[in-house]
C-alpha cells in the first residue's frame, strides 16, 4: 500500500516539472525581479490565502464531496470580523470571529449534507448564495477598513520572522497539519475510505455521517482562517472577498492529483497546484501581460496538467 | 432609523429657520430695492422650471444594479435621499441586481405599476436597451443613469459620468506634476478590463500622456474593482517596476487594497492618483501622509441629479438656471481632480 501511495505522490513530479519550467521562464525573462527575495515572499504570500482554503477543499473532495461555498464563507467571515474592527475589538476578537463564522457555515453545510441527506453540490451552492447575500447585508455594500494596528502590522515586513511573512507561516502550518491528518491519522484514512466507497466504509464500521459533518466543519474552519489572513493582507473586509475561490481551490486540488470522484487526495499536490497558479499570475504581471492573456493561459495550463496526469495514470 | 428621523426633524427645523430668514431678507429687499421691473418675467420663468416647492405628485421608479461596491452603494443612497427631500415624489425602488434578466423583470414590474417616470442604471446598458424602449413606448419617460443604452430612443434623458474625461484629467494632472522630469515613468492599475468604461478611462489617460513626451507608460494591470484584487495586482506591479514616478488607479475601492500593497512593500517614491472620489481617499489626500495625492471624480451625486430630472420630467418642467422649457437630452458630469488644495470643497460628496 505504502509503495502505491508513494507512486501516487510521484504524480506530483509533473507539477514540480511545470513549476520548474515556470521558474526557469521567470528567471530567464526577468532575472532581477523574479528571483528576488521580495518577489518570492510575494508569491508565497499571495498563495497563502487561497492555499489554506484549498487544503480544506482537498479533504472534502477526497471524501467524494464538494464545497462550492468556500469563497462566500471567506467573504462572510471577513466582513463579519471587520465589523468588530470598528468596535474596539482587538486581534484576538477578530480572529475568533472569523474562525467561528467559518465553523458555523461549515456546520450548516455538514448538517444539511450528512444528516439532511442533501447533495453536497446543492447544499453548498445554497450556502454560496446566502453567504454572499449575508455578507452584502452586514457590510451594506461598503468596504470596511480595519484600523486595529495589531492586525495591520501582521502584514507588514516588520512582522516577518527570518524573512518569512506570518501569513506564509500560517499557510505552511496548515499544509503540514493537513498532510499529517490526511496521511497519518484514522481521520485521514476514513476520509479516503468514504470517498472510495461510502457503503463499504459504513459496513466497515465507520460513522459516515459524523465523518462527513467533520469534513465540512474542517473546510469551514480553513475558510475562517483564510478570511482572517485576507483581512490582514488587505487591511479591510469586503463582500466581494474570496471571489471565485471555489473554482480556484477545486482547480488547484484537481491538477494536484485529487480525484473529483473521491477516494484519492494529496495535500502536496494541491499546494503545488496553488503555487503553479500564483507563479503564473506573478510571471505575467512581471512581463506586463494583460488579463485576457492570463486567463487563456490559466485555462490552457489546467487542461495540460490534467492531460499529463491522465497520460501517466492510464497505461 | 431613529437617526434618520431625528436628522430629518433637524433639517426641517433648519429649513423653517432658513425660510423665515429668507422671507425676512426678501421683505427687506422688497422695501429697499427699486428694481422691480422684471419681477413678472422671473415669476413666469419660475413657474416653468423645477424648484423645491411641491408640485404635481410624481411616482418615480428606480432600478439600479446590485450595490456590491462603494460607488454603486452611494448611487442608491443618493437617489433615495434626494427622493425623500421632495414631498411630491414617491420612489418605487427595486432590489438591485447584476443579472440582466432579473433587472429586465424588475423594470417591467415598474412599467406595469404605471410609474410616472423611470430612472434606470442598467447593469449592462446594451442588454437593457429593449426594456428601455418598452418603457418609452408605454409613455413612461426614462432617465438613463450612467451606463448608456444602445439606442437614443430608449431614453428621454441621459445623465452620467465621463470615463474618458476621467482618464484625461488623471493623465493631465500627472503630466503637470512630472513636467520637469526627464524619462518619467508611469503605471496604471485599471479596473475590470471587459467593461467599456475601463477602456475609455485608459484611452483618455493615454491621450493625455501624448502631450508629455517626457513621460512613458511602462506598466498596466487590470484589477476587478475589489480591495482584494487591488492588493494583489498592485503588489505584482510594484515587483515588476522597481522605480516609477506616478501611478493612476482607476478606482478608490480597489485603491484600499492598492495602498495596502504599497505600504507592505514599503514604497513611497512615487505619487498616486485615484479615481471615483471615495471618502477614505479624500481623507488620505487631506492628511497628505501617503503616496495618494489626488483623486479624479466620478460623482455618485449623479443619482440625486437623476431624481431631480425625473421629477422635472414628471411635472413637465425645465431645469432652473438653464434657459430651457424642457430638460436636456443628455448631461455629462465633469471629472474634477481633487487635490489637497480643494479637498475640503469636495469632502461632503465623498462616499464610504
Amino acid at each position: 500500500m505504502s509503495r502505491l501511495r508513494r507512486l501516487a505522490d510521484l504524480r506530483n513530479l509533473s507539477l514540480v516539472g511545470v513549476l520548474a519550467v515556470l521558474i526557469a521562464v521567470g528567471g530567464f525573462t526577468k532575472p532581477d525581479e523574479f528571483l528576488s527575495t521580495d518577489n518570492l515572499q510575494l508569491v508565497l504570500t499571495q498563495a497563502s490565502v487561497i492555499g489554506v482554503v484549498t487544503v480544506g477543499v482537498t479533504f472534502v473532495i477526497t471524501s467524494g464531496g464538494i464545497d462550492l461555498s468556500v469563497g462566500a464563507i471567506v467573504a462572510l467571515a471577513s466582513v463579519w470580523a471587520t465589523t468588530l474592527a470598528t468596535q474596539d475589538y482587538g486581534l484576538g476578537g477578530i480572529l475568533l470571529c472569523a474562525v467561528l463564522v467559518g465553523l458555523g457555515c461549515g456546520l450548516v453545510n455538514g448538517v444539511l449534507i450528512a444528516y439532511g441527506g442533501m447533495v453536497p453540490f446543492i447544499a453548498t451552492l445554497a450556502m454560496l448564495a446566502s453567504g454572499r447575500g449575508l455578507a452584502l447585508q452586514i457590510s451594506d455594500g461598503k468596504t470596511q477598513v480595519v484600523t486595529v494596528n495589531q492586525v495591520l502590522d501582521l502584514g507588514l515586513p516588520d512582522a516577518y520572522v527570518l524573512g518569512i511573512p506570518p501569513l506564509v507561516m500560517i499557510f505552511a502550518a496548515v499544509t503540514v497539519v493537513g498532510w499529517l491528518v490526511l496521511n497519518r491519522t484514522t481521520f485521514g484514512r476514513r476520509t479516503v475510505a468514504i470517498g472510495g466507497n461510502a457503503e463499504a466504509a459504513r459496513l466497515a464500521g465507520i460513522d459516515v455521517r459524523r465523518q462527513r459533518l467533520m469534513l465540512y466543519l474542517l473546510s469551514g474552519l480553513c475558510c475562517g482562517v483564510a478570511a482572517f489572513m485576507l483581512v490582514v493582507l488587505t487591511g479591510s473586509g469586503q463582500n466581494t472577498n474570496g471571489n471565485l475561490y471555489e473554482l480556484d481551490a477545486i482547480a488547484a486540488a484537481i491538477i494536484g492529483g485529487t480525484l473529483l470522484s473521491g477516494g484519492r487526495g494529496t495535500i502536496t499536490g494541491s499546494v503545488l497546484g496553488v503555487l503553479v497558479f500564483t507563479t503564473i499570475t506573478n510571471l505575467f504581471a512581471l512581463n506586463n501581460l494583460q488579463s485576457d492573456v492570463q486567463q487563456i493561459a490559466k485555462g490552457a495550463i489546467i487542461v495540460a496538467a490534467v492531460l499529463v496526469q491522465k497520460g501517466r495514470s492510464t497505461p | 432609523m431613529r437617526y434618520a428621523k431625528s436628522s430629518s426633524a433637524t433639517t426641517s427645523r433648519r429649513n423653517l429657520l432658513l425660510g423665515t430668514a429668507a422671507a425676512g431678507a426678501m421683505f427687506a429687499a422688497g422695501c429697499t430695492s427699486n428694481e422691480n421691473n422684471d419681477d413678472g418675467d422671473n415669476a413666469k420663468q419660475a413657474a416653468n422650471t423645477a424648484n423645491d416647492k411641491p408640485g404635481k405628485a410624481v411616482t418615480i421608479g428606480f432600478a439600479g444594479p446590485q450595490a456590491d461596491h462603494g460607488w454603486l452603494n452611494a448611487i442608491n443612497e443618493q437617489a433615495k435621499r434626494r427622493a425623500k427631500e421632495y414631498k411630491d415624489v414617491t420612489l418605487e425602488a427595486t432590489e438591485g441586481s447584476n443579472d440582466t434578466a432579473q433587472q429586465i423583470g424588475q423594470i417591467e414590474t415598474l412599467i406595469n405599476k404605471k410609474v410616472d417616470v423611470l430612472v434606470i442604471l442598467p447593469a449592462d446598458g446594451k442588454a437593457l436597451t429593449q426594456v428601455g424602449l418598452k418603457a418609452m413606448r408605454a409613455g413612461i419617460p426614462v432617465v438613463n443613469l450612467d451606463r448608456i443604452f444602445a439606442s437614443p430612443q430608449a431614453y428621454r434623458c441621459w445623465i452620467g459620468g465621463d470615463n474618458y474625461g476621467m482618464g484625461l484629467n488623471a493623465g493631465r494632472y500627472i503630466g503637470e506634476q512630472l513636467k520637469g522630469k526627464k524619462n518619467a515613468k508611469v503605471i496604471e492599475l485599471a479596473g475590470i478590463d471587459n467593461l467599456e468604461l475601463t477602456r475609455q478611462r485608459t484611452e483618455g489617460f493615454n491621450d493625455a500622456l501624448k502631450n508629455y513626451p517626457n513621460i512613458k507608460k511602462v506598466g498596466r494591470q487590470a484589477a476587478e474593482f475589489t480591495v482584494e484584487s487591488g492588493q494583489a495586482k498592485m503588489a505584482q506591479l510594484l515587483q515588476a517596476h522597481s522605480d516609477f514616478d506616478a501611478l493612476w488607479n482607476h478606482d478608490d475601492d480597489q485603491g484600499v487594497g492598492a495602498e495596502r500593497a504599497i505600504k507592505q512593500a514599503g514604497r513611497d517614491d512615487f505619487l498616486m492618483v485615484g479615481g471615483a472620489g471615495a471618502k477614505h481617499a479624500m481623507d488620505a489626500i487631506k492628511a497628505g501622509n501617503s503616496v495618494l495625492k489626488a483623486t479624479v471624480l466620478y460623482p455618485p451625486t449623479m443619482a440625486a441629479s437623476a431624481i431631480d430630472l425625473a421629477r422635472a420630467l414628471g411635472q413637465g418642467k425645465g431645469v432652473g438656471g438653464l434657459a430651457e422649457l424642457e430638460i436636456p437630452a443628455s448631461l455629462t458630469l465633469y471629472s474634477a481632480v481633487v487635490t489637497k488644495d480643494n479637498v475640503d470643497e469636495y469632502l461632503p460628496t465623498g462616499f464610504s
